[in-house]
């Protein structure tokens, strides 16, 4: 699904725990592009010499003042065209801090990963019995994730500040002690330019934060086979030949985890060639579990390429969700898929934090039946489990 | 007869004259200013505590006046010493900026320094000074510490003008006396020292364009040059002779202006670069057979905010000397720009690939002015040098250097493409030759007893 054809992957560049791989585009995408007036007073204005049509897309994480009566506003997602669906700014929460009279500072990628989260699991659509009334009627709204800026990601800022970026280049890998931590792909060299500095105000999860305090991350320096080398020509193909190798040892080894086909990909919003889409993971354990959002044109290309790397929990918490989810929110279902029985499926809905959804009472009866069942066992002659 | 330790006597004194030359004790683009700074302190305390004798002696080298200035403090600071110590300290603060060398006396002062030794560097610094009323306007707190510190009794009007400046009615120095009517006489500002007179001329509230106009002949070369682009704005010329400026500082000075103006002025700053560099190359000029030179114009060239392009006007400063130097000449920019006026630091550092083009025309000498951060990708440059020593040319046919700008803190060294190649540290381009020269003792050809005297040679000449 997730398809880089078209990005050329350059030698990385390390620093500290950080390996930052660029893409580079061979041709850039001319007809989508920033919305400068979204933007607004946060980059410069996009002028297309010619009267060419354009795309516009908001990414998720940016918030503008683009409401009729001038309040900020935070984009709901990735929007293609017209900004029309967002969030607006209460200045009053947390996450949101007024700098002067007419501008504000704050998390953009909060409200969107909360939103985004919203988006994709909206709560019970069917109203089984056990399911509280605030669940039937919120879902899961507000739903917010644990994450770490990239200010608080030890490194990032002055592996950021040295980064070498590469001319016509359109993207970024960015790993954590070689773990794949986020992937940003922009359709323009000048667009990226104007967003690089912004990836120290993205998210990221803990996995990536634990990981930015561990050992550096080593250079692969090249090393060149003098035996097969008898004249200058020789020696400019091994060169060429290791920089191919390396090119091809990230996107098959390296970004495998990313590149292999997510579980859902829902299409949100089409517009021109362009197709917006959301994607989650399949929410295996041990293995690389990505959010994200992609913009492809009508050829296939990746446009646009935004995603947060899950941590251990959170894909647990999301495995969860997906199975509810997959048998229409009926725990009896989901919990005979799972191989457990109804009250451990509450007891395990209870420990990831979604205990609040489940009437009062039916939780109750399922405590009580858990802990009676504990104490069978135990009179059974069996030994105390430790504490 | 060699020996380990000579070995390493010789690499310990090449590491130090490295980081001297390079090193300001400034941020650099790969590490903080503190690190530089903590980096630099252990290097000359060790070199200090190790090799007593060599240590006053690197003073001789080309070395940049920050780590000369810490030296003498080190010096000073310390007892005993080479009886020849005095005469090159002497001979070092002679060739230092005015402003450094008082600097250097009130760090001796808030240190505490202040045996014979040092009041009679004071004393005899001061009295060769060619005219220290102008110092005591200029410099005047700084003046007055070092009198103060060396014990010295400055006679007639200079006491007092240091001491008690308005105890007298009217100075007979001119420029005493200009500075006493300054306090009232808007005129008299005119007959003083820019940056003084800059002070008097707000206090009246003279407009800008004004003073500028009138102050312009009192401006020192540097201050012309400085104040050229904004004086400009308010419609005064101030008549910067560009060819007459050291050749990097005119580099830094091509590097910072907007691109349009490098378009419309290229005429005049390219005969100004090329007027600089056969100056500095004297009577070397043309004598260097071919050479190619690969220079780094990579992000990284932007130095830090506190040392703006610094690496880049070195490179570009070599570019020009390397062509008045060579017979034939190549230079091969690594982001494949052929206008070296455009020079800008942007994008990645290739270093591998370029070397391999400017091998591609075999020359005489190969030149690479690099900061050493070689990544894309990371350790080709190294290889292909390698490679190309082993198998290639393993006679040497093709004499290659590595003159890097920036002192890594980390390593305590300047960074290294490849132990094949010797690198020195670069700070001004005119030290090229020199730099070139030194870069052998790095090869390991020969050792210590040539290093030893290579080095009391030039302190001798002092």
């Amino acid at each position: 699904m997730i398809d880089l054809t078209g990005l050329d992957t350059r030698p990385a560049q390390t620093w500290g725990a950080m390996r930052l791989v660029p893409l580079v585009r061979r041709e850039p995408i001319e007809d989508l592009r920033l919305h400068a007036k979204v933007y607004g007073d946060e980059a410069s204005v996009v002028l297309l010499p010619d009267r060419t049509v354009y795309t516009a897309y908001v990414p998720h994480a940016f918030v503008a003042s683009w409401t009729g009566d001038g309040t900020p506003a935070a984009a709901y997602g990735t929007q293609l065209g017209q900004p029309l669906r967002h969030v607006c700014v209460r200045t009053r929460r947390r996450m949101a801090r007024r700098v002067d009279t007419n501008r504000l500072r704050f998390l953009p990628l909060h409200l969107a990963v909360e939103g985004f989260l919203a988006l994709h699991f909206g709560g019970p659509e069917i109203a089984w019995e056990e399911w509280s009334r605030q669940a039937i009627a919120h879902g899961l709204s507000p739903r917010a994730e644990d994450a770490y800026t990239g200010a608080e990601v030890r490194g990032l800022d002055d592996a950021l500040k040295v980064f070498e970026i590469y001319p016509g280049q359109c993207g970024l890998l960015l790993y954590a002690g070689d773990t794949l931590a986020s992937a940003f792909v922009v359709p323009h060299p000048e667009d990226y330019r104007a967003l690089h500095p912004t990836l120290i105000r993205d998210l990221y999860g803990e996995l990536i934060y634990e990981y930015a305090l561990f050992y550096p991350a080593r250079d692969f320096p090249a090393a060149i086979d003098e035996s097969a080398v008898t004249s200058l020509a020789d020696l400019r193909a091994e060169a060429e030949r290791h920089e191919r190798e390396w090119a091809g040892f990230h996107d098959s080894v390296m970004a495998a985890g990313l590149l292999r086909a997510p579980a859902r990909v829902e299409e949100v919003y089409r517009m021109g060639p362009y197709t917006l889409s959301r994607f989650l993971p399949s929410f295996e354990r041990k293995s690389e579990n990505h959010i994200g959002e992609t913009i492809t044109g009508a050829d296939g290309r990746t446009a646009y390429l935004k995603t947060f790397r899950l941590s251990e929990a959170q894909s647990r918490r999301g495995h969860l969700l997906s199975e509810l989810a997959a048998h229409g929110w009926n725990l009896a279902a989901t919990a005979a898929t799972l191989r457990i029985s109804v009250p451990l499926l509450a007891a395990r809905l209870e420990r990831s934090g979604f205990g609040h959804l489940l009437r009062q009472d039916v939780m109750d009866a399922y405590r009580k039946q858990l802990n009676e069942r504990t104490r069978r066992t135990r009179r059974g002659g069996a030994a105390s489990p430790p504490a | 007869m060699e020996t380990y330790a000579d070995l390493i006597e010789c690499e310990d004194v090449l590491l130090f004259a490295n980081a001297a030359i390079t090193s300001t004790g400034q941020r650099e683009f790969h590490s903080a200013a503190g690190e530089q700074r903590l980096s630099l302190a252990f290097l000359h305390s060790y070199i200090h505590g190790n090799y007593p004798d060599l240590y006053a002696a690197t003073l001789a080298l080309d070395i940049n006046d920050h780590n000369a200035a810490l030296i003498i403090a080190n010096l000073l600071g310390r007892k005993g010493g080479h009886p020849g110590d005095a005469r090159l300290i002497a001979w070092r603060l002679a060739r230092m900026s005015p402003p450094r060398v008082y600097r250097l006396f009130q760090e001796l002062r808030r240190a505490g320094v202040n045996n014979r030794r040092t009041r009679a560097l004071v004393r005899d610094w001061l009295a060769a000074r060619p005219d220290l009323a102008f110092d005591a306007v200029k410099y005047r707190s700084a003046v007055k510490s070092a009198v103060r510190h060396a014990h010295l009794r400055p006679e007639g009007e200079l006491g007092d003008f240091l001491f008690a400046p308005f105890s007298r009615a009217r100075y007979d120095t001119p420029v005493l006396e200009a500075w006493r009517r300054a306090h009232y006489d808007k005129n008299a500002l005119y007959d003083l020292p820019y940056t003084v007179a800059e002070g008097f001329a707000a206090r009246h509230g003279i407009s800008r364009a004004v003073f500028l106009e009138r102050v312009a002949p009192r401006l020192t070369r540097l201050e012309r040059l400085r104040l050229s682009e904004s004086a400009e704005r308010d419609g005064v010329r101030t008549e910067a002779d560009l060819a007459a400026m050291p050749l990097v500082r005119l580099a830094s000075y091509v590097l910072s202006l907007a691109a349009d103006v490098r378009t419309r002025r290229r005429g005049e700053l390219v005969a100004a670069l090329r007027a600089s560099a056969a100056r500095a190359a004297g009577e070397r000029a043309g004598t260097w057979g071919s050479v190619a030179a690969v220079l780094d114009d990579s992000f990284s060239s932007f130095g830090s905010p506190v040392k703006r392009r610094r690496p880049l006007a070195v490179a570009l400063a070599c570019h020009y000397l390397l062509q008045a130097l060579a017979g034939g000449y190549r230079g091969l920019w690594l982001s494949g720009r052929a206008e070296p006026l455009h020079a800008r630091p942007t994008g990645p550092t290739p270093l591998g690939r370029r070397i391999l083009d400017a091998l591609e025309g075999r020359p005489g000498l190969l030149v690479i002015v690099s900061d050493g951060w070689d990544n894309a990708p990371p350790g080709l440059a190294g290889e292909v040098l390698r490679v190309w020593r082993r198998k290639l040319d393993p006679a040497g046919k093709v004499g290659i250097v590595h003159l890097n700008p920036v002192y890594d803190a980390g390593q305590f060294d300047v960074r290294r493409l490849s132990p094949m190649v010797p690198t020195a540290g670069i700070r001004d381009a005119e030290d090229l030759p020199a730099l070139v020269e030194l870069a052998r003792f790095a090869e390991g050809r020969t050792g210590l007893a040539e290093l030893r005297a290579y080095l009391e040679d030039r302190a001798a000449r002092r």
